[in-house]
């Protein structure tokens, strides 16, 4: 089965240049199709993943560039690691595509949405199987594209194209950081393959300076992908998509891929304590960063964009505390119930046609299955007892304490309260209350089944990384590796403050959101803590003045240097040049006088000239 | 009348064609313009017989030279004053600015 893993991200491939090619045509089948090009991969990655399971890690690269000595290959290689998430990648992705099915049915250009779907699954697909760094950079600037694509596909819109703009070029900066780290990499190390790389850092090949850099560059990537502090703006402004886009790319998969990066390299931070240091601090820092403004967002998109934001900074935190398995546990559970709850917010969209949740509530009733899912996704995501998202956190305040970090672990705990408080907010404040004197139609079953199966994941996906049942996903990352830290087990005390935590978040969203009367609802209060929030701590704004002002600046500096110094100095070049010509073209009038009279000057200047130079012939 | 030196014609002579080629250069009348010409060349004139009486070696063909270039004026300026008529048939004008024909 592992020898048709290079087959997994062509069936998108084909997916895309079909759509694209047949657009007009397909238009009525061009869902089915896309479905089957994605179902196919997904069987083929359950195939691998359960082969991986059973062998090793299989590697297949054929030479596609040689560079003097270098051969640069493309190929295919299956980690524990790659295997998960190819699954992940495949199932969202699958999923998505039936969900969008029925979502976008009404969009006029099915077809070119569709063949975005399939290029942006070709280039995921593509980016978890990488051989080396230099088929990574290809796929990660490619889903940068696809994701560039789906923010803008209702382009119409002024803030979708602002959007995608604005996602487009805050990820480059992030990967210009990572192109230098890579090209730092090879001039150290000779070579692009991560095999080669991790060696030459064991065996102190590479100077621990170089080490740090380039892991901080490599950070740098990580940090525009996966929105982190300080490029996390262009996230949240990302929901301007179509919201199965938004589970798909912004929640479960092309964000994750900054902390998969930092996973896949992670031999290089081991190395070095201060890029360990600062992805744990940035991680930390975005997490209760983010969560803090989704207590007061009134868009429900925005509220799980900042919610995946501070998620993607969990993850950091874990990785940065040496807590791999954590990490990457917390990955893919927050891919299914982030998913999730992506589609249930699509799902209430659907049916209310409103983002804005104040003017939503008590849909609990008319949304009879979207409702319940929602609730298992915020639950899953608050870390409630025995949901996906409980033991993954679980895992990750233990790498946390484990570490020694306790200003971080406090921080990681306050987030895991706020994180609660506002998924239960939003809970309290869609579903339950006073309900709009409207009537809504739960959605399609098309709409319901991807939900459902990522319901039941959000649910079971915890204990496949849980102690109870013996940690098989841990053992199963560590298979075939001894560079990678054993997992951390926290105090026995911990899961139960983790509870607390939990319930206690969900307590104050009851207490402060739960028991309103009145259908127009909620305290529009103007308190300087709580507009810093709204205002999203006002890092756009702060951006715009000193980025964006400062580079129409230097800018209107450079254009006054254009127009008056470089264009002046052409100017009268020019201007002289013509000048003198007029002057030549007035002996030329076509009057024989003038004729003579030049010709006579001529004469008299040479003559002078002569006498000058050489004192005539009188002497 | 023989102490009168060398230089002083040809002084004489530079004068005269100084302002026979300003009168050229600048009248706009035609007649003036030609008048001008016969200037300059007397100018040259009085040059070739000045030469031959006081040059380096003196004789009679400086003067030959000056009675042909008489009678070449002469036959000139009948040619040219011919075409001046004619201009003026055509034209009714003797300014030699507006003569530029040929540039068109």
């Amino acid at each position: 089965m592992v020898h048709y893993a290079f087959m997994i991200p062509l069936f998108p491939l084909l997916s895309f240049l079909l759509h694209l090619l047949f657009r007009k045509r397909v238009r009525s089948i061009a869902p089915i199709l896309g479905c089957i090009c994605t179902l196919v991969p997904l069987v083929l990655s359950v195939g691998v993943l359960i082969a991986r399971f059973q062998g090793t890690t299989y590697t297949k690269e054929i030479e596609w560039l040689s560079l003097g000595k270098t051969a640069i290959t493309m190929g295919v290689v299956i980690t524990p690691l790659n295997a998960m998430m190819l699954v992940i990648v495949s199932l969202v992705s699958f999923l998505v595509h039936v969900y969008s099915k029925e979502y976008m049915k009404d969009s006029e250009r099915l077809g070119t949405y569709y063949s975005y779907l399939g290029l942006f699954t070709f280039a995921m697909l593509g980016l978890v199987m990488s051989v080396n760094v230099v088929q990574l950079y290809i796929f990660w600037e490619l889903v940068g594209v696809g994701s560039f694509l789906l923010i803008g596909f209702h382009y119409t819109s002024l803030a979708a194209r602002a959007a995608a703009k604005k996602a487009f070029i805050m990820t480059r900066i992030g990967d210009v950081g990572l192109l230098i780290g890579i090209i730092l990499l090879y001039w150290k190390t000779g070579s692009f393959s991560f095999a080669a790389i991790f060696q030459s850092v064991a065996s102190g090949g590479i100077s621990q300076e170089m080490i740090t850099v380039t892991a901080l560059l490599i950070f740098v990537g990580a940090i525009g992908k996966s929105g982190q502090l300080p490029l996390h703006t262009w996230l949240p402004d990302a929901m301007e998509g179509p919201t199965p886009v938004s589970a798909l790319i912004h929640a479960a998969t092309m964000v994750a891929a900054g902390v998969y990066l930092v996973a896949i390299m992670y031999p290089l931070f081991l190395a070095s304590s201060v890029a360990m240091t600062t992805v744990a601090v940035i991680g930390g820092i975005t997490a209760i960063f983010a969560a803090s403004i989704g207590l007061v967002q009134d868009d429900l998109k925005r509220v799980l964009a900042y919610s995946t934001v501070s998620q993607l900074g969990y993850m950091m935190l874990a990785l940065g505390s040496g807590g791999y398995d954590a990490g990457v546990f917390h990955l893919m559970t927050h891919a299914f119930f982030k998913a999730l709850l992506f589609l249930a917010a699509g799902s209430v969209i659907h049916a209310v046609h409103t983002q804005n949740i104040r003017e939503m509530g008590g849909l609990w009733n008319k949304l009879k299955f979207t409702g319940p899912l929602f609730v298992v996704g915020a639950l899953s995501l608050s870390g409630f007892p025995l949901f996906a998202g409980f033991f993954s956190k679980d895992a990750i305040f233990a790498a946390v304490y484990h570490d020694g970090r306790y200003v971080l672990f406090f921080i990681a705990l306050l987030t895991a309260f706020l994180t609660s408080l506002y998924m239960f907010r939003l809970v309290f404040l869609v579903f339950f209350g006073p309900a709009a004197e409207k009537i809504y139609r739960e959605n399609s079953i098309i709409l319901l089944a991807p939900m459902v199966v990522l319901g039941i994941l959000a649910v079971v996906a915890g204990y496949i990384g849980s102690s109870w049942f013996g940690a098989p996903l841990q053992r199963f990352l560590h298979d075939g590796t001894t560079s990678l830290p054993l997992e951390a087990h926290g105090p026995v005390w911990l899961p139960y403050v983790a509870i607390l935590i939990s319930l206690a978040g969900i307590g104050v969203a009851y207490v402060r959101y739960g028991r309103r009367k009145d259908f127009h609802h909620e305290n529009t209060s103007s308190s300087p803590v709580t507009m810093l929030l709204k205002n999203k701590y006002y890092v756009d704004e702060v951006y715009g003045v000193i980025f964006v002002k400062g580079a129409a600046f230097i800018g209107t500096i450079f254009v006054f240097v254009e127009r008056y110094i470089i264009e002046g100095m052409v100017g009268t070049l020019a201007s002289t040049v013509q000048w003198l010509a007029k002057c030549g073209s007035a002996f030329q009038n076509g009057q024989v006088q003038r004729y003579g009279a030049v010709a006579i000057t001529g004469l008299a200047l040479m003559l002078l000239l002569f006498i000058v130079l050489t004192g005539g012939y009188l002497q | 009348m023989n102490n009168v030196p060398l230089s002083g014609y040809l002084l004489l002579a530079l004068v005269l064609f100084c302002i026979g080629l300003f009168g050229a250069l600048t009248k706009r009348n035609a007649v003036i313009v030609l008048i001008s010409i016969e200037l300059m060349l007397n100018a040259v004139n009085i040059n070739l017989v000045a030469f031959a009486k006081y040059g380096e070696n003196p004789g009679l063909t400086g003067q030959i030279f000056a009675l042909f270039t008489m009678t070449v004026a002469a036959a000139e300026a009948a040619v040219g004053l011919a075409i001046l008529m004619a201009l003026y048939r055509k034209r009714k004008s003797v300014h030699v600015d507006e003569m530029n024909h040929l540039k068109q």
